[in-house]
């Protein structure tokens, strides 16, 4: 049987997701018989591949490279599910989108740093001005809500989506669970 | 007995002549009801579920969220049903697509509104807005959010107002009038600029009329209102009070 192609993808979040993935415990060695990694933020991947089957995108879109990402995955994946709070409403990044970008950046560099406080002008990828949710950029299939979604329900759904059930998350998580 | 304007002509009406009973059915189901009993009212006593978020038993109807709209055949609109009153042989609907699907849209603007990030709330867990997401089956919000500039009002020594998470049921307003008979509370604003208010929009904690007695931060549905001290998902509320001091406040003045 050929293993089915999984991204993870880490966008404006706080990897939350990616650990209640991981508290799936010894079941994801069963998991991985059945899938292979092909992107994930915990290995070393540089280009996102083609002919993904599925891709779990947690965090919102906060800045032009998450854009960037979320956009390329979309294109390369069969099923793109977004994966927890930040990725369904924008949650907790979504918060500084009544300030603006000027206002939240000084807050965390300037009025909250220790040191002399300097803006970062390289290698942090620039905000935008909202952080917003996936399907605000792209065509989500599934929506998996929870801060973070039980390890559970991330299991339950990944064997149904291999196994070609219609997941089925009624109930199982909900909004800040 | 005190009723909403709406109710109050028939309710004085009733003090001469005797309610009529009357029949009708909701969802193919024949009922009988009196005829001051709202559709709503009616549907529960029937076991027929209807989603609310600003009705709450005890306080009057204010018919604010428009969650539990329902369809009556020959009306082209959706009718609230906490404020619709049955008429003879009235056909009523309350789970059609149609009606489940208008429901899941306002859920949905009420997100939109304001900031309800249930993650870092003090209600998670504990609160009807998000209780109704799963009810309603809301997946994400279809609309784009309006990120408006809400406030947190912390001047009260013992509780705190965060309009991030208000919806505008009103039932602080209603509570504080119509049980605790302060009235501290009010709206002012249009639309979903709106926003709840305490004296003449003076900080809580500076308020003259505010009694303190907490009844607005109990019935509240979400984490606007809390107490001092409680952290994420800490905020239950008790709202066990309310039909016991209804009672009390109509036996004393009827």
């Amino acid at each position: 049987m050929t293993r089915k192609r999984l991204a993870t993808a880490w966008l404006d979040g706080c990897s939350g997701c990616h650990m209640s993935f991981l508290d799936i415990d010894e079941e994801i060695i069963q998991l991985f018989d059945r899938i292979e990694l092909v992107y994930c933020p915990l290995m070393d991947f540089k280009t996102i591949p083609e002919n993904i089957d599925f891709a779990l995108v947690e965090g919102a879109v906060s800045s032009q490279a998450d854009k960037e990402e979320i956009l390329s995955l979309r294109e390369s994946s069969k099923v793109l599910i977004a994966f927890g709070d930040c990725a369904v409403t924008a949650n907790v990044p979504g918060m500084r989108n009544q300030f603006s970008v000027m206002e939240t950046l000084s807050r965390a560099y300037i009025e909250n740093s220790a040191s002399n406080g300097i803006l970062p002008d390289s290698v942090v990828p620039k905000l935008m001005k909202y952080a917003r949710p996936l399907h605000e950029y792209v065509r989500v299939d599934l929506f998996l809500p929870g801060c973070p979604p039980p390890a559970g329900v991330i299991l339950s759904t990944l064997s149904d989506l291999i196994d070609g059930r219609p997941p089925g998350i009624e109930g199982k998580t909900r909004f800040g669970a | 007995m005190r009723y909403p304007a709406f109710l109050q002509k028939i309710a004085d009406r009733a003090d001469v002549q005797p309610v009529r009973v009357l029949t009708f059915t909701i969802d193919g189901r024949m009922v009988s009801a009196r005829e001051d009993e709202t559709i709503l009212s009616v549907a529960r006593e029937n076991g027929i579920s209807i989603p609310t978020l600003c009705h709450l038993d005890g306080l009057s109807e204010r018919g604010a969220c428009r969650l539990c709209i329902v369809e009556i055949k020959g009306s082209a609109k959706l009718s609230p049903s906490c404020v619709t009153l049955p008429r003879q042989d009235m056909e009523v609907i309350t789970n059609s697509e149609r009606v489940m699907d208008y429901r899941r849209k306002i859920l949905e603007l009420l997100f939109t509104e304001r900031n309800h990030i249930c993650s870092v709330c003090v209600s998670n867990g504990h609160c009807d807005l998000q209780a109704l997401t799963a009810e309603l089956g809301m997946t994400h919000v279809h609309y784009d959010y309006l990120h408006t500039k809400q406030v947190v009002d912390a001047s009260h020594e013992r509780f705190s107002v965060d309009h991030n998470r208000c919806v505008l049921c009103q039932r602080c307003v209603r509570v504080c009038d119509e049980i605790e008979g302060a009235h501290t509370w009010d709206v002012m604003g249009r639309g979903h600029l709106s926003k709840v208010i305490t004296d003449l929009n003076q900080p809580w904690g500076e308020s003259i009329t505010c009694t303190g007695c907490g009844k607005c931060v109990q019935v509240c549905p979400t984490g606007a209102l809390s107490e001092k001290g409680k952290s994420v998902a800490e905020m239950t509320k008790k709202r066990q009070f309310l039909p016991y001091l209804k009672l009390m406040r109509g036996a004393e003045i009827t």
